[in-house]
């Protein structure tokens, strides 16, 4: 079996990442799991976070998603992910800015629906935030 | 005898008007070749998404217990049409195409006694359709083809799923333009509810007898994973539509162009000859005032 994963990172906008890794750690929904080659196969949901790809003993890239889905068969590892940036690339100044606003949205919100949404963006930008933070 | 001064005007409103129509066929290319390229970007996305609804329909295959957007509610009395078209014409028979196929499908449904709504996308369906079944238009989306973006697509699929949790229809397909080449368009339907894993690359991977692990479990995965599916599949029909709508907009100003210097040369030797003519006449007019001298 090959001793490597592939990992694949695609977004609804465009194919990010394709290409051979030792490990890949996932934030999954129940937790992050780190995905070896010849996982067993394993439907999960992401929550928002930081993915690390690992490539011998130091990380290749650090990519922050916003939620998705990952399929982890034993020869590769796909995800679907809502949004997915570099976290080098996270631009700190912009993340808070959508933050304060997606908070007005919030406070301003009347349906339900609207509500649902902007307490999802919360979660997404501050989970980004973090991520730029630890960076 | 047509008089000179009127064919000149005319030819110069026909110049003008071929210079427009070359314009607007130059601004289509170059947008046919960005929304070519954004619909093939998004394309890796919708086959793995498929993949994946693939090896969980297989999961659920003979299950009683599968969700309603993944098996349908079991009734198909109400249909629900997503018509795809573009906000703007002069896209030859683009529009005109998704409508005529929505209509034959309004009328066989009618035929069988069942019930019709219309979810418009684009401005020229509501407009076409509005006449004759404006009361069954639920609802019209616009602005899609500017800078389209997948969020955009995915409000639109909550929409629909929020409808169809409302049980304001049983059945969605969606009727848009697939972009095959330039020169051809093919309107095309796709189911939405049920999310019928019908088309390409759905087929479940080979697991060598093992069973997927689902994590948190599979009835959470797909609570978010089938408005999610809604979301990509919207979001590949506006694509495809748009690719086609720059192409079907190419050709037809392609056309306009081409019609309209032949219209030029045409009129450009009738007023030659009318020319020719008037001037025939005075020589001759002048010649035979001579010789009565």
């Amino acid at each position: 079996m090959a001793d490597k994963v592939n990992f694949e990172l695609v977004s609804p906008e465009r194919l990010l990442v394709s290409d051979a890794f030792d490990m890949v750690v996932i934030p999954g929904g129940d937790g992050e799991f780190g995905v070896l080659p010849d996982h067993a196969p394993l439907i999960s949901t992401i929550r928002p976070g930081i993915i690390d790809v690992h490539e011998g003993s130091s990380i290749a890239h650090r990519i922050f998603v916003g939620g998705g889905f990952v399929e982890v068969l034993p020869d590769r590892c796909t995800v679907l992910a809502e949004d997915a940036v570099m976290v080098a690339d996270i631009d700190r100044a912009l993340v808070e800015e959508d933050l304060r606003e997606a908070e007005l949205t919030l406070r301003d919100a009347e349906s339900d629906h609207d509500r649902r949404r902007a307490e999802g963006n919360i979660a997404r930008l501050g989970a980004m935030l973090e991520a730029a933070r630890a960076n | 005898m047509a008089n000179l001064k009127a064919l000149r005007i005319r030819i110069n409103s026909v110049r003008s008007t071929r210079k427009i129509t070359s314009a607007m066929k130059m601004v289509a290319a170059a947008k046919l070749r960005r929304a070519q390229e954004s619909a093939e970007a998004a394309r890796p996305y919708a086959e793995r998404m498929a993949r994946m609804m693939g090896s969980l329909a297989s999961a659920f295959a003979g299950r009683e217990d599968a969700p309603q957007l993944l098996a349908g509610n079991g009734k198909d009395q109400v249909h629900l049409l997503v018509v795809v078209t573009s906000d703007r014409g002069l896209c030859g028979s683009f529009n005109v195409g998704v409508v005529r196929a929505a209509r034959v499908r309004i009328a066989e449904l009618r035929d069988q006694g069942k019930e019709v709504k219309i979810l418009c996308l684009g401005r020229k369906g509501r407009d076409m359709l509005r006449r004759d079944y404006g009361s069954m238009i639920v609802d019209t989306v616009l602005g899609l083809d500017k800078r389209l973006s997948y969020q955009m697509a995915a409000d639109v699929g909550v929409k629909i799923s929020e409808l169809f949790e409302a049980g304001e229809f049983d059945v969605c397909s969606v009727v848009y333009n697939r972009f095959q080449s330039v020169m051809t368009q093919v309107v095309s339907w796709q189911s939405l509810i049920p999310a019928m894993a019908d088309d390409d690359g759905a087929e479940a991977p080979d697991l060598g007898g093992a069973v997927y692990i689902f994590e948190p479990d599979e009835f959470e995965i797909l609570d978010s994973l089938l408005p999610q599916n809604m979301g990509v599949q919207v979001y590949r029909s506006l694509l495809e539509s748009q690719a086609s709508e720059h192409a079907a907009r190419m050709t037809a100003m392609d056309n306009a162009s081409r019609n309209a210097g032949d219209m030029i040369d045409r009129l450009n030797t009738l007023y030659n000859r009318t020319r020719q003519a008037a001037i025939t006449t005075e020589i001759t007019e002048i010649v035979s005032g001579a010789e009565a001298l």
